[in-house]
């Protein structure tokens, strides 16, 4: 007669899991994606890198040694030299502020102009300042990206903040359209039908029941912005329209391009670090997708 | 239905209209006078305005566009600042480079990624699958750049047969050569373009494949014409993979722009003489009726492909009734 209470109560501390957080959730789910939590590890590091290239870079990025010229990967010279004898990993670690922080600031200016433009024509959908909101976007994707942002970058003066915002102010239509989209499933659910019922406003509507709903898709779509801002940024830098000083992954490239036969580690490795860096934001923004949406079964 | 195509021909006149307007406003944001751009040093402010006058630079902005507009529209894009050439003219000369090297290009990718694409989704997790995603990722986040400078120095530069730099060898026509050996040279030639854009699109176009069938392939009919004990042969190839092969037509769509506009890196990393190096040569001179003409020349057929896309889905699936 003793023991019953015990063993009841034991059970009932065993059927009551903790409550586990939507963070918590997203973040178990995320780990099941290897390839994705590898990816996350290389940009924090790669992230950090940019933080503290001072302090990590062998040498000054434009340290011109010209009896060290052209010199191929070594011990003193890990990646190699270029024309000036400059150190091509010291380059690349001074290098990593620009290309990371353009693909940063870019996804994040493509992803307001997106997110605000959609939401304003989701908002209306159906009405005139949709029809004249969804004809600009698609005018603007119309154009041929590159050719683009090489005309508007060439007749602009070259600095950071103008290829950032030229990236980011021509790669926001199609988070435009996706964030649209989502208004026009979201206000037919019933807990947006709900929330009106009961007298919420329109803004608390919009920012609460609707917005905050679409986040999983605009992460993804966000974070895969990101390798695609760096790929276009290296892209014009490689096409001589980058920065220089410090030298932005792409326009090391550019630098090297002319070299290729006799030193082929000039554009080798900073194409290296272009490629894992977009790889690795496109596998995190995959694991995300992934991790972020509740119905995904995998 | 017919209410629908009119609708959408409408909406594809107001985007060209503002694809003119967006064209011509990037260009007349740019600092600098294109009077100077012209002159030299010894120009008097009289001979700059005769130029000016003779350009219609005197003018407010909203004549200049309309007679811009105007005459693009008679196909007169104007002329070159820099060579005085009629710029439909220089395009024109350039298009076959282009077009030559994306056509077979589109073709290749094509003919590869439809049975990778149908293969990876039917096998559904399998190594096969998991060897092409991954290979469609890596080409998804290689920079294409990049890519064609490593070719050229581990093929392109150890390979005597390949060429690098080019679209063929002077001399070598069909005026002075057989076809074999005009075949043989533009291969050379084309080798290593070819492989880069190959690469790029092969990616989005198998994920795109392998989306699209394992769609299908998850889709009632297709579980009840393996219930009915169809050979499952038959299954993937009759039944599920034509129906997959919808949405690739409306990529067909967005295929004519870049089968027109080609690739100013590709071009400019392998000297191919296409409209991408025109235009970017036109950018670094800014040669500015070359760029608003490229631009929107771009613009123009993406806006067309887009609604042959749709089209084109009207026509190949019966299952979509607009009204």
């Amino acid at each position: 007669m003793e023991r019953k209470p015990e063993v009841t109560a034991v059970t009932t501390e065993v059927v009551m899991p903790k409550e586990e957080t939507y963070l918590s959730m997203v973040w178990r789910r995320f780990k099941r994606h290897k390839l994705a939590v590898v990816s996350l590890v290389i940009l924090v590091l790669l992230y950090l890198m940019a933080i503290f290239a001072p302090y990590l870079a062998p040498y000054h990025y434009s340290e011109m040694q010209l009896d060290k010229a052209l010199q191929p990967p070594s011990a003193e010279h890990l990646f190699g030299t270029d024309r000036i004898g400059s150190d091509i990993l010291s380059r690349i670690i001074w290098g990593s502020r620009i290309s990371l922080s353009v693909g940063f600031v870019a996804a994040g200016i493509a992803l307001t102009l997106g997110t605000i433009i959609g939401s304003i024509s989701g908002y209306f959908a159906g009405t005139v300042i949709d029809d004249i909101l969804m004809r600009f976007t698609e005018t603007v994707a119309a154009f041929p990206v590159m050719f683009l942002l090489l005309t508007v970058i060439a007749i602009l003066p070259r600095s950071t903040l103008n290829i950032m915002v030229v990236i980011g102010a021509t790669s926001w239509p199609n988070l435009a359209r996706m964030v649209r989209g989502q208004f026009l499933s979201l206000r037919e659910l019933d807990y947006v039908e709900a929330a009106k019922a009961l007298g919420a406003t329109d803004m608390r509507i919009v920012f609460v029941h609707i917005l905050l709903n679409s986040m999983a898709p605009i992460i993804v779509s966000a974070t895969l912005r990101i390798g695609g801002a760096i790929l276009a940024e290296s892209g014009l830098a490689f096409l001589g329209l980058g920065v220089v000083s410090p030298p932005s992954w792409g326009t090391i490239i550019n630098a090297g391009r002319p070299l290729l036969r006799q030193a082929p580690w000039i554009m080798g490795f900073p194409g290296l670090f272009i490629f894992v860096t977009v790889l690795a934001f496109n596998y995190v923004g995959d694991g995300l997708r992934d991790a972020l949406d509740p119905r995904a079964t995998r | 239905m017919s209410g629908y195509i009119i609708r959408r021909f409408l909406q594809m006149l107001i985007l060209l209209v503002g694809i003119s307007i967006l064209s011509f406003s990037i260009m007349h944001l740019a600092p600098g006078n294109p009077v100077d751009l012209m002159t030299d040093r010894t120009a008097t402010p009289e001979d700059k305005a005769r130029i000016a006058a003779l350009y219609g630079f005197d003018q407010p902005i909203y004549v200049q566009y309309w007679r811009w507009v105007s005459q693009v529209v008679q196909g007169n894009f104007g002329r070159s600042f820099q060579t005085g050439q009629p710029v439909l003219t220089m395009i024109l000369e350039r298009l076959p480079a282009t077009l030559l090297l994306n056509f077979v290009a589109m073709l290749m990718v094509y003919l590869l990624s439809i049975p990778i694409g149908i293969i990876s989704a039917v096998k559904q997790y399998s190594w096969f699958d998991h060897v092409v995603t991954f290979f469609a990722f890596l080409g998804q986040a290689m920079p294409s750049f990049w890519f064609a400078l490593l070719l050229i120095y581990f093929v392109g530069l150890r390979n005597p047969f390949i060429q690098i730099s080019g679209m063929s060898t002077y001399g070598v026509s069909l005026s002075t050569a057989s076809l074999w050996v005009v075949f043989r040279d533009r291969i050379r030639y084309m080798i290593l373009p070819l492989a880069v854009l190959g690469f790029g699109s092969l990616a989005s176009v198998t994920r795109y494949m392998r989306a699209s069938m394992l769609e299908v392939v998850n889709q009632d009919y297709i579980r009840t014409a393996r219930a009915k004990g169809l050979a499952e042969r038959k299954v993937v190839l009759k039944h599920a993979f034509r129906n997959a092969l919808l949405p690739i037509v409306t990529l067909i769509g967005f295929e004519l722009p870049i089968l027109f506009s080609g690739s100013v890196v590709i071009e400019t990393i392998f000297s191919w003489p296409g409209i991408g190096l025109l235009a970017w040569r036109a950018v670094l001179q800014r040669d500015y009726q070359v760029v608003m003409a490229f631009n929107l020349l771009g613009a123009t057929m993406m806006v067309i492909g887009v609604f042959i896309a749709d089209m084109l889905y009207l026509v190949v699936d019966p299952r979509i009734k607009y009204d």
